[in-house]
């Protein structure tokens, strides 16, 4: 072999080595971090484990939010179902009765403990997996004919 | 009136960037200097052409002309001056403006810089970004028309998200943009090598520095963006890991990929086809970062409504700039002659090991980010792939990549002896597990903090090691300082540029690994009066007031803090309700010691008569700020080097 084969066999190998590491380590940490999501009617009749992370969406049921101090209680309804949240801290500034939200936690006996619930930059935005929840259904309203508006970071 | 002219002129442009297209790749093709020229002159008017719509569109938001959509939507009268300029590149019509125009007058710059760049190259060059800029022009006029009438004027506009009236968000997307395009210039000058079917290290000369100035860029622009998502969104991080932060940190890893391969072709001739590609990369990640933000199709928490058709022009444009490119290169890359060989332990293989990481990184981010859009469109389902994934991968990929880095510039090109140099890095070594050792102590001896320790140690071996590599070439500890000081001062600014960029990387890692080990977070219902403890201090809520703002009215909280019965520190959060748009802001207050952060929101009254209130320590996190101003003067030093402003070595040198 010629010193400049040998080289590139040897990059290739590398190369190689490097995407094998790489695809390891993506392959194991997709495993473990995948967060799925559901809507309150998924959660009524799909099967989920306590320990399992999930992302619900919806909107926020009007009137059904309870601030107590620092926690708060609020249902997450996609008009056919809806859900109980709790939820420990601080809302994000976006977050009313009415809107859509993306709430991230566990789902235990009926009640959604939420760590995270999603800020949103710009009221008029519709996360589209509150969208497709809402398609799936029956209620969209067609919010879709609503003039697109960007707003840049 | 006004706007009719950029409007116009925006047209004009259009054509402008069509001619420069075709023309200089055609002139190169012919080698006609006069085509060529008429290219040169071409990117000069599209310049010019692109700042008058800009300025157009700027003065009609200064006079809030309420009479253009994209001025009714988007700013008010009341606004603050500041608000209403940075308010033109603060919606999808104006960034695209100042995109194209940032474009324009990089262009511009290579017609009027490149004086001793050979004809060909120049023509090329300019004719292939003239081509890019036809096709963000056509995506303008045709889809995001920023200078659209409205029938009926409104009497005022609907004002500026109130999130965005912040003086890091001004400031962010212009340099954001200064990088992702500046990557452009590269991009350019990849096509002209493979259409020429040459490249050579003045090539790489010419390549290099454009690529360091995208990069500065782009790294003041992400650190703006994340250290306004610190302060403003007040929920206490500075990263997410969100498809539009992704989005900007893809091109960044590919970036300082191409930055690093490119000194491989410029001094040593070798990784040629390898950096074309990357060139190629780069530039695509920067338009599918576009497309990301642009688009919408990826749920992100910054979320911008958005209009699928734009996203779909944008996919197409990436379509044919990737796809387009990467067909070229793979005709031509063959025809590149292969240049100097050299060892695995060697200069090259280091800063090669650096772009095998630095791709492998931007290659998971880039997994990470569209997978949720892969399952979704094989029926998977909806998922999310959030901050756990990719601090899974990306961890482990930047372990060795810094451990790495304090060793790789001490290597010799060509043949490097590793031993010999970890030999010579041993007091390196044992500085940095003082220093860890250290940390340690001071933070508590926990087994549990043993990773983080590990970080710190990491980091501390690359500042020390930086820095020694420095004092290494002055011989600062061996010759006498007369003579080490002479040698200082002829060391050339790319190296001491590299020296300060890698001690900025040190620095960051010190505030990601301090921040995300030792922070504090209390979220408590306080009523006046109340006291809660926070790190080594007492945090009392004095009193809440109502305070008017210029647009805004702001609930004002009021904290002392104290240490053993002694005030130290006053803060005043406050919570803002904006006037128009109607919408609340949480505004946090935030004091900063050289070991962290005192950070301090306050929400909505609760009932009962008290107030929900955030407090956090975040250890380290002023050393992330430093850090990333510290790399970007790194790159600015090494920019001023006189080798990059030359240009070409051989060629004759101006007095």
């Amino acid at each position: 072999m010629t010193p400049r084969k040998k080289r590139r066999l040897m990059l290739l190998l590398a190369g190689l080595a490097f995407l094998g590491g790489a695809a390891a380590l993506v392959l194991t940490a997709f495993q473990d971090n995948i967060v799925f999501f559901y809507s309150p009617t998924d959660l009524a009749t799909k099967e989920v484990r306590a320990d399992q992370r999930l992302r619900i969406g919806g909107l926020v049921l009007e009137g059904s939010v309870i601030k107590d101090g620092k926690t708060v209680r609020f249902k997450v309804t996609d008009l056919t179902k809806s859900v109980d949240v709790v939820f420990t801290g601080i809302l994000p500034d976006l977050f009313r009765e009415g809107q859509g939200v993306v709430a991230e936690g566990r789902f235990a006996n009926g009640l959604f403990t939420a760590s995270d619930v999603l800020a949103k930059h710009d009221e008029k935005y519709m996360p589209p997996e509150v969208a497709d929840a809402l398609k799936k259904s029956g209620q969209w309203q067609g919010q879709e004919t609503a003039k697109p508006q960007g707003q840049m970071k | 009136m006004i706007a009719e002219a950029g409007h116009f002129a925006l047209a004009l442009a259009l054509f402008v960037a069509l001619a420069q297209g075709v023309l200089g790749l055609y002139g190169a093709q012919r080698g006609d200097k006069a085509i060529m020229g008429a290219a040169s002159g071409a990117g000069v008017a599209l310049m010019l052409l692109t700042c008058l719509a800009l300025a157009s569109l700027t003065y009609s938001y200064v006079i809030s002309d309420f009479s253009l959509v994209n001025v009714a939507t988007n700013s008010h009268s009341a606004k603050p001056m500041l608000y209403k300029i940075s308010g033109v590149w603060g919606n999808h019509e104006g960034s695209l403006m100042l995109w194209v125009t940032i474009l324009a007058v990089f262009g511009a710059a290579v017609v009027l810089s490149g004086r001793n760049l050979p004809p060909h190259l120049k023509a090329r060059v300019i004719g292939v970004q003239g081509l890019v800029a036809l096709s963000f022009l056509a995506f303008i006029l045709f889809t995001s028309n920023p200078f659209e009438r409205l029938a009926r004027p409104p009497l005022d506009g609907n004002g500026l998200n109130p999130l965005l009236q912040d003086p890091g968000l001004a400031f962010h997307p212009p340099f954001l943009y200064l990088g992702y395009v500046g990557f452009s210039i590269a991009f350019s000058f990849a096509i002209a090598a493979l259409i020429e079917g040459r490249v050579d290290a003045a090539w790489a000369r010419w390549v290099r520095p454009w690529t360091l100035a995208a990069w500065v860029f782009l790294t003041l622009g992400i650190g703006l963006g994340s250290w306004w998502a610190y302060y403003e969104l007040g929920w206490g991080g500075w990263w997410y890991w969100d498809p539009v932060e992704n989005a900007s940190f893809m091109p960044w890893l590919a970036g300082t990929a191409l930055l690093h391969s490119a000194i491989v072709v410029e001094k040593r001739d070798a990784l040629k086809s390898w950096t074309i590609l990357l060139a190629i990369l780069t530039f695509s990640l920067s338009l599918l970062g576009t497309f990301l933000v642009r688009s919408g199709v990826i749920t992100s928490v910054h979320s911008f409504a958005s209009d699928p058709g734009r996203g779909l022009f944008i996919l197409a444009m990436l379509t044919a700039v990737a796809g387009g490119s990467l067909m070229l290169y793979a005709i031509r890359a063959p025809s590149l002659k292969a240049g100097g060989l050299f060892a695995p332990v060697s200069r090259e293989g280091g800063l090669m090991f650096n772009n095998l990481i630095m791709s492998t990184a931007a290659g998971s981010v880039l997994l990470g980010t569209l997978y949720p859009l892969f399952v979704d469109a094989l029926g998977g389902g909806k998922v999310s792939v959030g901050p756990p994934f990719f601090n899974s991968v990306f961890i482990p990929l930047m372990i060795p990549m810094i451990a790495a880095m304090a060793v790789g510039p001490m290597l010799t090109w060509k043949r490097g002896d590793l031993v010999g140099v970890l030999l010579r890095l041993k007091f390196v070594l044992a500085a940095s597990l003082v220093f860890a050792g250290l940390v340690w102590i001071s933070t508590g001896g926990r087994i549990g903090d043993l990773a983080a320790i590990g970080g710190m140690a990491l980091a501390a071996w690359l500042f020390f090691g930086s820095l020694w590599e420095l004092g290494e070439r002055a011989l600062l500890f061996k010759a006498p300082w007369a003579e080490a000081s002479k040698r200082l001062r002829q060391i050339p600014l790319a190296a001491w540029g590299m020296t300060v960029a890698h001690a900025g990387v040190a620095l960051v890692i010190v505030g990601i690994v301090g921040s995300s080990t030792w922070m504090e977070e209390h979220i408590q219902n306080m009523k006046i009066g109340e006291t809660v403890r926070l790190r080594d201090a007492d945090v009392k809520l004095d009193s809440a007031q109502e305070v008017p703002g210029p647009n805004y009215n702001a609930l004002q909280g009021n904290f002392v803090f104290s240490r053993d019965g002694k005030e130290f520190l006053r803060l005043s959060p406050e919570r803002r309700q904006y006037r128009m748009p109607p919408r609340p802001t949480t505004e946090t207050a935030i004091q900063s010691t050289f070991l962290g952060d005192y950070y301090t929101v306050i929400s909505d009254p609760a009932p009962g008569g008290g107030y929900v209130t955030r407090f956090y320590w975040q250890p380290m996190i002023p050393w992330l700020w430093t850090g990333i101003l510290v790399m970007t003067l790194g790159g600015l030093i090494s920019l001023f080097d006189r080798r990059h402003r030359v240009g070409v070595p051989q060629g004759k040198r101006r007095p």
